[in-house]
């Protein structure tokens, strides 16, 4: 069996994104880190006492200040001399992130502190429930931000994370998804090699809360990147440096929207269609945002395949 | 050892500095910041070799201290009101975690309404915390409790943070003569932190894990007993630096002229220097009252203040805070801890010096002589009937 640094038998759900990112995560980095953790799912199914899912360092302090702890925890290395000895990463679900800690984050960005910080964004608060939180979806219905007789679920815009990490003027910024694994692995790989904050935002389906088939993980999160709703991409110096280029022509957001209970109210209710033109929109404005499409399409297809 | 004209926020900074800290983080607040100010400059001119984080906020404070303290470093932070109650998710989190951080808290009073002067509502609103909580008399003490918090919160046996509790500005912002140690006396004192679990891939352990109900409440007692447990360790301390330093202002209580004394008060912080003098007026015209000084807080000391007031007939507790709809909150534990006591002496409460109002010698005086007259109520000391209506 192959080892790795997040250990079997924690107690996600099947067909948990945010676990396969996290074993993703910590395996490309090894054994020479020290991670932190906002409160949240990964920190319930990975160390409940007396058991712990964590190989390596791990320390969960609260929901808010996984970027704070982690900063205490580099300058702590750096004040002690031991800098060699291991790489900061910090974790948080999107919550703990875009919302709750975005003060801390703002603070270790700012500071320069040389960190990881990974954002595993299942695009809501599902440890409470399935709450909305600043990186769901349009349209997502959620418990507070139900679809109803006069609402078609969740009214906002998700909050633009890496940008917001690029005006703090992070020098290394990248989203990915756990449908392509080995990018995500390459991505971490890559941040670690770079001095300074860095910010990695994984998408992470929640089979539970995005009420979709667990054994179909994969596939959603593919979906979500070739619709062009999920765009994958990394920043360097504030420039978008590569894009991942998705099939052309790339897919109606339906077929992503269709697998996932969180929208089957658009395809319910009557009136529905005029909302998912609307995802529809978001989608194409990110593929012309960020330069999406491949001029050769059938052959990146296949290369996406093959990952 | 010389002593100086100084600053309390300097002769504090001063002694952190003595202590080698190797991560310090703080924000900016009234009365707090000029200790805080003092170490940065330290740093900035390499007299200090630490890490100093100019962090977002006192909740990012408390927790870049905490991430630092689990990563094997000894940690400062320093703090007054609203940056307190801030910190407070992060205070039980560090003492949970069993986390020897050293805190200053230079005591002021909570908004609304604001205000920048002192009362100790921040500290005792966070009585709860898990944390060791100290109080100076004056800024001798204050400083000195620095170089004995870190003993106590390294304390093998203790491993729990540990606040100092100095009164704002009339502490803080005060110059008095300070006894300053050398850097030689205090690292003989108080040698390199050497943690027995800390985050290194040398040996990687989950710090901050969950609990259900099968074990959450042992961890809680764990930490119960552990903080009861540090009474020792504060008197041992206090004990120790009387013999190396010759200075000594009490253990988890001090006394002041309480044999045979009829009536005694009790107070924290820097009211007691007021108190004594008082207390000399007052025993020049033959009333025997004496003075019960609580220094340490957390783990509150029942058994040293039973002991201190046997025999004793009245007690009159002097609260610089309050339980709104309850009481003073000193005055409330006191009598508690006085259930254990045959004949125990009754307690009146007041209330005094909230938001910076003066507690005068008179102050003292008058609460003294009019004792008889007041209920069993704690009543609000000095108030402007006519700001009331």
């Amino acid at each position: 069996m192959e080892k790795h640094l997040f250990l079997a038998g924690h107690t996600a759900c099947y067909g948990c994104g945010e676990a396969l990112g996290a074993r993703l995560v910590v395996d490309a980095a090894g054994p020479n880190i020290i991670t932190t953790d906002a409160t949240g799912c990964l920190e319930v199914f990975s160390s409940r006492w007396p058991q712990s899912a964590w190989a390596v360092p791990f320390v969960h302090s609260l929901f808010e200040n996984s970027a704070a702890v982690a900063s205490g925890v580099e300058a702590a290395l750096k004040a002690l001399g031991r800098q060699v000895e291991a790489k900061v990463i910090a974790q948080g679900g999107d919550g703990g992130t875009a919302d709750i800690g975005l003060q801390c984050l703002s603070g270790m960005f700012e500071r320069g502190h040389d960190i990881l910080y990974v954002c595993y964004d299942n695009e809501a608060y599902m440890n409470t429930g399935v709450q909305r939180s600043g990186l769901t979806p349009y349209g997502s219905n959620t418990c507070t931000s139900p679809s109803g007789k006069v609402s078609w679920g969740n009214r906002y815009l998700k909050k633009d994370m890496p940008a917001i990490a690029a005006a703090h003027g992070v020098p290394y910024i990248a989203t990915a998804s756990v449908a392509y694994p080995k990018d995500v692995q390459a991505k971490v790989k890559k941040a670690l090699s770079i001095t300074g904050p860095k910010y990695i935002q994984v998408h992470v389906p929640c089979p539970l809360g995005w009420k979709s088939d667990p054994a179909l993980t994969i596939k959603v999160a593919k979906l979500a990147v070739e619709t062009g709703l999920y765009p994958i991409y990394e920043m360097e110096n504030g420039v978008v440096t590569k894009v991942r280029k998705i099939p052309r022509p790339a897919k109606p957001v339906t077929e992503y929207l269709k697998l996932q209970g969180r929208f089957a109210h658009l395809f319910k209710k009557g009136g529905g269609e005029g909302e998912v033109k609307k995802i529809q929109q978001i989608a194409d404005e990110n593929i012309k945002k960020y330069g999406l499409l491949s001029e050769a399409a059938a052959k990146v297809a296949v290369e996406a395949e093959k990952e | 050892m010389a002593r100086t004209f100084t600053e309390g926020s300097k002769a504090v900074a001063e002694t952190v500095k003595l202590c080698r800290p190797n991560v310090i983080a703080a924000y900016p607040i009234t009365p707090q910041t000029h200790i805080s100010e003092e170490l940065a400059q330290m740093v900035a001119n390499g007299e200090l070799k630490a890490e100093y984080v100019t962090v977002e906020s006192e909740f990012a404070a408390a927790s870049v201290v905490l991430g630092a303290s689990a990563t094997g470093a000894r940690t400062y932070t320093a703090t007054s009101s609203q940056g307190l109650l801030l910190m407070t998710e992060v205070l039980f989190n560090i003492s949970g975690m069993r986390l020897p951080v050293v805190m200053t808290c230079a005591n002021r009073a909570i908004s609304a309404p604001i205000n920048i002067w002192n009362d100790q509502q921040d500290s005792i609103s966070v009585r709860d915390a898990g944390w060791v909580q100290l109080y100076a008399e004056d800024i001798q003490e204050a400083s000195d409790l620095h170089l004995q918090a870190f003993r106590i919160a390294e304390h093998p046996e203790v491993l729990l943070p540990v606040m100092v509790c100095m009164d704002g500005f009339i502490l803080t912002h005060a110059y008095e003569p300070v006894y300053l140690i050398e850097q030689k006396e205090a690292d003989a004192f108080l040698p390199p932190y050497q943690p027995q679990y800390y985050l290194t891939p040398k040996n990687p352990i989950t710090f901050g894990a969950m609990m259900g109900p099968e074990s959450y409440m042992e961890a809680r007692c764990q930490l119960d007993r552990a903080l009861c447990g540090s009474a020792r360790t504060v008197e041992e301390v206090a004990k120790e630096f009387k013999k190396r330093f010759g200075r000594f202002q009490g253990t988890l209580v001090d006394t002041y002229c309480i044999e045979g004394a009829e009536i005694v008060l009790v107070a924290m912080g820097s009211v007691i220097s007021t108190i004594k003098e008082a207390i000399d007026l007052l025993r020049k015209e033959g009333v025997k009252v004496g003075l019960l000084k609580v220094r340490c807080f957390r783990p509150f000391p029942r058994e040293a203040i039973n002991k201190a007031l046997v025999g004793v007939k009245e007690v009159l507790v002097m609260d610089r805070a309050f339980s709104p709809g309850s009481g003073g909150v000193l005055a409330t534990e006191i009598r508690a801890a006085l259930q254990d006591v045959k004949k125990a002496p009754e307690v009146k409460g007041h209330i005094a010096g909230l938001g910076g109002r003066e507690i005068s010698v008179e102050t003292i005086i008058n609460i003294v002589k009019d004792r008889k007259s007041v209920g069993r109520e704690d009543r609000f000391v000095d108030l402007k009937e006519a700001l009331l209506s």
